[in-house]
């Protein structure tokens, strides 16, 4: 005898059912939790900025955030000014303007300008919006923080890097959505963001080279700041490999600007 | 046991040893080849694992008799779903930070074929509290093997547990690296996970010869 949810017509029904009802519950959840996650989305995008200028309750060897009730108020405090600036599709820069020109122009923060976005519309060969954060670090030193964004292994990986007018780093923060735990994922561990400061993303004759993460560079100490390379995690070569190419692909973008800023000083 | 029968408490203890999920089963290689590298994310991904089993098996359960036999696959695939995507929208709301930690583990768990395994192969045919126990002990048999692999890539491969270091200093020439003992690299690529794994089969095949297949 065939069992009632044998038939075609049961399984039809109970296909439907089960859609509209995991449909309806999921739909539900997400949008009534979507305010409170974007608000943590938010405070997140402010830890990270100030993590990058050394704004961060680090203790000795783990990474940890400056505390997301402290976040608004040190954000405010230390970050002087929030630029944009335009560039065309050949990388010059078409305008510049500060966090309440923007603001006023579009109605968002710039700390909030999606950088995936501003990738695809410059492929498109159109204009790109570069955010720069201007602050000071806790030795009291003017730090520009620009965000970057790339693919590791599996998916998306992103950071801020904070450099000095030189462009030397100064602070750096990476994360990602989906390496490898223990392997890829460790490009959010201090041991190896912290290597990163100090590194030069010029090369001796002033012209932008970047960052690799390069295995085997007999410097595993990183005591070598001008080699425009720290050492590498063993085992994430394609997440290691993900790192250099954001750095220098999104970092390049803000070297005109560097270049003006001490034009104008001399 | 007050509270357990002898029958139930086998449903724990089963699958810590003689039918253990990962050696005997051979279920949810995947998972302890990917994630193993390190102490810490197997322990993150064993409780995962453990809750969403233990609930999962009980959901499942409970709709044992209104599934269609021909689609119970995909309602099994669109249970675990529906839970590790509630758990991790909870999560995003209330507690950021660990789910920051977590959503790597999230794709991981859809797709692990333990979950998969034991609604098929139990929480179909059985109630909802034996489903539980079933659930909670496979899960415990995953986490027990996850967590053995996971201490000796870590110890050997980077001479450290849970990201402290226990050998000493590779780069200061330190504790035992003073003696010229050096980090083994490759026990932190997949394929050592799956030989620590075979040794572990190994081991327990020789003491038990009941498991062995002829």
């Amino acid at each position: 005898m065939e069992k009632r949810t044998d038939k075609n017509t049961y399984t039809v029904i109970f296909a439907i059912g089960m859609v509209l009802v995991v449909g309806s519950l999921l739909a539900y959840l997400a949008s009534s939790l979507k305010p409170r996650i974007s608000e943590n989305q938010r405070l997140e995008k402010q830890q990270n900025i100030l993590y990058a200028m050394g704004i961060n309750d680090n203790d000795e060897t783990s990474a940890v955030f400056i505390s997301t009730d402290k976040a608004p108020e040190a954000f405010d405090a230390n970050v002087q000014d929030q630029l944009v600036i335009t560039v065309d599709a050949n990388g010059t820069i078409v305008k510049k303007q500060s966090r309440d020109e923007y603001f006023e122009e579009t109605n968002q923060e710039p700390y909030l300008i999606d950088v995936k976005k501003q990738q695809a519309s410059a492929k498109d060969g159109g204009e790109r919006k570069l955010p720069l954060f201007v602050g000071a670090n806790k030795e009291g030193k003017t730090v520009y923080v620009a965000p970057i964004y790339g693919k590791g292994l599996w998916d998306a990986i992103w950071g801020y890097v904070a450099m000095d007018e030189n462009m030397v780093v100064q602070g750096a923060y990476f994360d990602h959505k989906g390496e490898t735990p223990g392997l890829g994922a460790n490009i959010k561990q201090r041991y190896f963001m912290d290597d990163f400061t100090g590194e030069h993303l010029l090369s001796n004759s002033g012209e932008f080279k970047g960052i690799t993460v390069a295995k085997g560079n007999a410097d595993p100490k990183n005591n070598n700041k001008t080699d425009n390379e720290v050492d590498a995690i063993a085992g994430a070569t394609i997440t290691g490999d993900g790192v250099s190419a954001m750095i220098k692909k999104d970092l390049k973008l803000y070297k005109p600007y560097f270049d003006n800023l001490k034009n104008q000083a001399k | 046991m007050g509270l357990l029968s002898k029958k139930d408490t086998k449903l724990i203890t089963d699958p810590l040893a003689d039918n253990n999920p990962i050696t005997i089963q051979v279920l949810g290689i995947c998972s302890a080849l990917a994630i193993t590298a390190e102490l810490e994310a197997s322990i993150v991904m064993s409780i995962s694992v453990l809750f969403v089993m233990g609930v999962g098996n009980v959901v499942i359960s409970l709709m044992r008799n209104i599934i269609p036999s021909k689609i119970r696959i995909i309602a099994q695939l669109i249970v675990v779903a529906t839970l590790v995507i509630i758990v991790d929208l909870v999560l995003k709301a209330f507690a950021y930070e660990l789910s920051k930690t977590l959503s790597v583990f999230v794709g991981l768990i859809i797709t692990n074929c333990i979950i998969m395994g034991r609604f098929e192969a139990f929480a179909l045919g059985n109630g909802p509290w034996r489903s539980f126990l079933d659930g909670i002990g496979n899960a415990l048999g995953y986490a027990v093997i996850l967590i053995i692999v996971g201490f000796f890539r870590e110890l050997l491969g980077s001479g450290t547990l849970l990201g402290i270091p226990v050998l000493g200093d590779p780069i200061e020439k330190t504790g035992l690296y003073a003696f010229g003992y050096e980090n083994n690299g490759f026990m932190l690529l997949s394929p050592m996970a799956l030989i620590v794994v075979g040794i572990i089969i190994w081991v327990q095949r020789t003491r038990n010869k009941a498991l062995v297949e002829d």
